[in-house]
């Protein structure tokens, strides 16, 4: 072996130039992969953590909810969800896995605000959260991608009646004044200023007063806060309503999501949904301390609620958000893409490079044939000098590949990720992602052998005689 | 009767043992486009061992086809083969090489020493082959360099090595090993007059120290004068043999 590295190597140095021709080859073949394999890593571990710091890794809904309820989630409401809550927490085989374990409520309804001259509803997308569970779930970071977010004072727990909306809800709310947000209608801020301070119209006085007169009075942090109307049916069917001061307005990804989207305090959204009776939730949301144990984790809570004959279904957060599915399926054609094309350049620049060797090395051929090399030798021989030219390709391609995306990641660049709200730094996650590393290396130099294999059974075809007498 | 014969068993076995190679009407065709090309038509002749044999013959006369059947690069079309005792048409193609390596050194006219590796490492890499242990490898090979006067050069690449070096070391590598039988085809010819003396006068030297028998390829004069035995041969047929010891 030793002889064969050793006869590989001095014919790898004695055609320097070609030599290094198709090494480039492997190595740019192994920095575009590693690359894009480092951009889109980073891709995914920011869809993921983005999602995950949103809804959690999964969460449990009563059956049926996931495909129908959506159109009426006061139906489908968990009975006794803090029971459920502590069997999952204190289930020995769950329970470690969880970081963080919370209800939710989703809760569609009505928004209207009817302060001064202001006069403007629209239908809403709500969601009751628990505020401290929802700032340490924007804590989670498993990728160390540092998109962590500080606790959120807009929303607390010790302050049920204030909530937050998506800034093309509070535009078209008319809060553009209040929440001093950009991009508004002139009218609009005009209006609100001229009617700052005036009575709400008559015809709605009824519906505010019945909003304010359960709330809760001693909530008074919200002071010079603006306050919205939220409308909608109960789980009976009878229509509620209740009064939401506007803690501040938050981008969504989504434009969709953006004119929809109300975040309340979960008290606020059962006040809205269940009124006097059992306060349920739709939902009970799992963070687990690694996304790894994800299917280990659905898998036991499977099992779990069989057990305990509960009617509950469990859904992990690529079926809740498929755009996240999409996404990844997305990037991983491409890269797959330009693993092959990479491949295919390696494997042709190989062959020649390879096909050159034997033709210049005929009479060599024949020489140690003649003294006793076997054929297998002499395939050896080739495939081992196609294995070294890839195997320092790759090496020299890993090297570069980590050094620009070192370069890249400090050089302090942004972009806005798909389905982000806000700029993120740029990064190339090449150095924290070994496999990828080493999954592009093994791949070329394989690519590369590979593609030796096809002159070295031509080498050792060969017949001695024809080999000696090849000039 | 039956001691008579045991002792012609034992008469033969002997002449067996002396014989290196036999050749019973060997014939070998080459396919040329159309045409077929007798190169050997119907050779049949035994070289005694230890002994420097010349096959001479003037170009295309079939002194390179019957060399390299002879040393088993090469197969008949028709005739058989022994060579050391060993019906070649009985080995495969692994067994072959590994009796190649074994048994017969080459030395070609070209040199066809490996050029990416040293002086050294050719005479060495013959060793390799046949599994020998580091240091007795390298024992040998240090000892078979001193042996053609390559000490000195022994880390030299063949590129910085003068045509009757590079013949040398072909020398050395070709007898490192200890074959039974060392073929070399035209040696020669590719030195100058003088040059090739010495090496002609080197190989005598190795083949009385070490016994091999030596078979050669040439139409050089020289080489014939210090001949023990002569196979001439004219269009793929022997003609005249000749013993001078």
């Amino acid at each position: 072996m030793k002889m064969l590295l050793k006869v590989a190597f001095r014919n790898m140095l004695r055609n320097r130039r070609r030599s290094m021709m198709t090494g480039s080859a492997v190595a740019a073949g192994a920095l575009a992969m590693l690359l894009f394999g480092g951009f889109v890593s980073y891709i995914f571990a920011g869809l993921e953590t983005n999602n995950v710091q949103r809804i959690g890794h999964l969460t449990v809904f009563r059956n049926g909810y996931f495909l129908v309820g959506a159109g009426n989630p006061a139906a489908y409401g968990i009975e006794h969800y803090p029971d459920v809550i502590r069997l999952i927490r204190d289930d020995p085989k769950v329970g470690p896995m969880i970081r963080v374990i919370t209800p939710t409520q989703s809760l569609l309804g009505i928004a209207g605000n009817f302060s001064g001259d202001v006069e403007a509803t629209k239908t809403f997308l709500g969601v009751g959260l628990i505020p401290s569970d929802r700032d340490r779930m924007r804590q989670w970071d498993e990728f160390r991608i540092g998109q962590v977010y500080p606790p959120d004072p807009r929303l607390s727990d010790g302050d049920s009646a204030r909530g937050l909306v998506g800034v093309g809800i509070a535009r078209i709310l008319g809060l553009c004044k209040p929440l001093t947000l950009s991009d508004c209608p002139a009218t609009q801020l005009a209006a609100s200023s001229a009617g700052s301070g005036a009575a709400a119209a008559p015809q709605h006085q009824d519906l505010t007063d019945l909003a304010l007169r359960d709330a809760d009075p001693a909530v008074s942090k919200s002071a010079g806060l603006p306050r919205i109307d939220l409308l909608a049916a109960t789980a009976g069917g009878a229509p509620n309503v209740v009064s939401m001061v506007v803690g501040g307005a938050e981008a969504q990804g989504a434009k969709e999501l953006d004119d929809n989207f109300i975040a309340m305090p979960l008290p606020l959204a059962q006040q809205l949904v269940y009124g006097r009776s059992e306060h349920r939730v739709t939902g009970i949301v799992l963070q687990l301390n690694r996304s790894e144990d994800l299917k280990a984790a659905r898998a036991r809570l499977t099992a779990l609620f069989q057990q305990n004959q509960l009617d509950l279904d469990v859904r992990d957060f690529g079926e809740l958000a498929p755009f996240y599915v999409q996404v990844v399926a997305m990037f991983s054609s491409i890269f797959l893409f330009i693993a092959l094309v990479m491949a295919v350049i390696v494997l042709f620049a190989v062959i020649n490079t390879m096909t050159m060797n034997v033709m210049e090395r005929t009479n060599e051929i024949g020489t140690v044939r003649a003294m006793g090399v076997r054929r297998g030798g002499i395939r050896r021989q080739f495939i081992v000098e196609g294995w070294l030219i890839g195997a320092i390709g790759a090496t020299v391609g890993a090297v570069l590949a980590i050094a620009i995306a070192t370069l890249i990641n400090h050089a302090g660049l942004t972009w806005i990720p798909p389905a982000n709200a806000t700029a993120v730094p740029l990064r190339l996650d090449v150095v924290g992602r070994p496999l990828l590393v080493a999954g592009a290396w093994i791949g070329l130099v394989a690519v590369a052998t590979i593609a030796a294999l096809l002159p070295a059974n031509r080498a050792a075809r060969l017949p001695v005689v024809d080999a000696l007498r090849h000039v | 009767m039956a001691i008579q014969a045991a002792s012609e068993a034992r008469a033969v076995a002997a002449v067996a043992r002396s014989t290196v190679v036999r050749l019973q009407r060997v014939a070998r065709t080459y396919r040329s486009g159309a045409v077929d090309v007798a190169a050997l038509k119907g050779i049949s002749l035994e070289i005694p061992s230890d002994r420097f044999s010349v096959v001479i013959g003037a170009s295309g006369s079939g002194k390179t086809t019957l060399l390299n059947i002879i040393g088993a690069i090469d197969s008949p079309s028709a005739g058989t083969v022994e060579v050391c005792g060993q019906d070649l048409a009985q080995m495969g193609d692994d067994s072959i090489s590994d009796f190649r390596a074994r048994n017969i050194g080459f030395i070609f006219q070209t040199f066809s020493l490996v050029p990416v590796l040293s002086a050294y490492e050719n005479v060495e890499y013959p060793l390799l082959l046949v599994g020998m242990p580091a240091a007795e490898r390298r024992t040998r090979t240090l000892s078979m360099l001193e042996a053609v006067g390559l000490s000195a050069h022994a880390h030299r690449r063949p590129n910085e090595l003068s045509g009757g070096q590079r013949q040398r070391v072909a020398i050395a590598r070709a007898l490192v090993k200890g074959p039974q039988l060392v073929l070399a085809d035209e040696p020669t010819a590719n030195l100058d007059s003088a040059t090739g003396a010495s090496i002609i006068e080197l190989m005598r030297r190795v083949q009385e120290q070490s016994r091999t028998t030596f078979i050669f390829a040439t139409h050089d004069a020289q080489l014939m004068s210090h001949a023990d035995e002569v196979f001439a041969i004219r269009d793929g047929q022997l003609i005249e043999h000749r013993s001078g010891k």
